[in-house]
């Protein structure tokens, strides 16, 4: 068993009025300096060592991301960083989710 | 004449079937429920898929009732030519499925909107539009809270290049859809997707006014005329 994640972002090119919304929600906080928020998906998928990398590629790009407007990214817990030709670069908050939740996922077997 | 069979899906969270129903029925077809998890057409001679909330908008709209065991008989189908009309989610459910371009994504405005809406059909040489006049203005209700339309600026020049622009909205664009795009077809003209729900206007009684009943009496017409 291994824990894979899937982040999709809306591409850049479209319009994400959430994202909008939340930076403009900001400085009635008190907060300035942000230029700009996208506010995108994080999935989280336990998965058998039967399930290859392909396998979960083929989930994000038929059903957890529509390809016309969304780009995702694949990434195992043991991966230092994406494992994939992501399409997105990775936010500077991302690393907090590649720590694993559960013992049981810290010794998990990987896949090769 | 027997009346053309047309089918009226329900996916789980469907809210306009029964509207869907009646407008075929008003336009002298014979409405013929479907059901999301029979993978059984019925042998009828077209679809709509009625707008809602179907699988409760989880992950996207229309992204998991596109593969409800239904679907996987009515993609091939469509693509050999029967005609489908998609009304708000059952647009989006056309987009997710790749019979459409482009993508419904949230309003730019980010709020729900609903209220009688003016548009114009742009194309009339669909199976759902041959009944207006080019260039009819008509008004039926819009409500939706993902109905601006989206795709890449290429998707879109060929959309307008091939007239498969099926109508546009007038009078204020109601979520931010690129180009004012309201709803489009594919390119055989036969699977026609629409933002706005011309099933809640077949009438003077109910909705704003009978505009929308031409959508449906477009394709039983077709239908008819095909089997003549």
């Amino acid at each position: 068993m291994s824990r894979v994640f899937v982040d999709v972002m809306l591409k850049p090119e479209i319009l994400d009025p959430q994202g909008q919304a939340i930076a403009k929600a900001l400085p009635q906080l008190g907060i300035s300096g942000v230029r700009d928020v996208r506010a995108g998906k994080h999935f989280v998928l336990e998965v058998d060592d039967s399930v290859t990398e392909e396998t979960v590629r083929r989930i994000a790009d038929t059903l957890l991301a529509n390809p016309v407007i969304e780009d995702f990214a694949v990434r195992s817990s043991t991966d230092g960083g994406p494992s994939t030709d992501q399409r997105h670069p990775p936010s500077a908050g991302e690393g907090g989710a590649q720590r694993p939740r559960s013992p049981r996922s810290g010794v998990a077997d990987r896949r090769p | 004449m027997t009346p053309p069979r047309i089918g009226v899906v329900t996916f789980p969270g469907s809210l306009d079937d029964r509207d869907a129903a009646r407008a075929v029925r008003a336009a002298g077809g014979e409405s013929v429920p479907l059901w999301h998890a029979d993978a059984d057409l019925r042998d009828v001679a077209a679809v709509v898929l009625p707008g809602g909330f179907s699988y409760g908008d989880y992950l996207r709209c229309g992204a998991i009732a596109r593969f409800a065991p239904l679907m996987g008989e009515l993609i091939p189908a469509a693509q050999r030519g029967l005609p489908i009309l998609g009304i708000c989610n059952g647009f989006q459910i056309l987009c997710e499925a790749h019979l459409l371009a482009g993508a419904l994504t949230r309003n730019a405005h980010l709020r729900f909107r609903y209220r009688p809406q003016r548009l114009r059909i742009e194309s009339t040489s669909t199976a759902w539009t041959g009944a207006y006049g080019d260039g009819a203005e008509i008004v039926v209700p819009i409500k939706n809270m993902e109905g601006r339309y989206a795709a890449t600026a290429d998707t879109v020049r060929e959309l307008e290049a091939d007239g498969r622009v099926v109508a546009r909205y007038l009078g204020g664009n109601p979520n931010g859809s690129i180009a004012d795009i309201a709803g489009i077809a594919n390119a055989a003209g036969n699977v026609v997707g629409l933002m706005p729900h011309p099933e809640h206007a077949i009438d003077d009684v109910y909705g704003p006014g009978p505009d929308g009943l031409g959508f449906f009496t477009s394709a039983v017409t077709t239908l008819v005329g095909a089997a003549a």
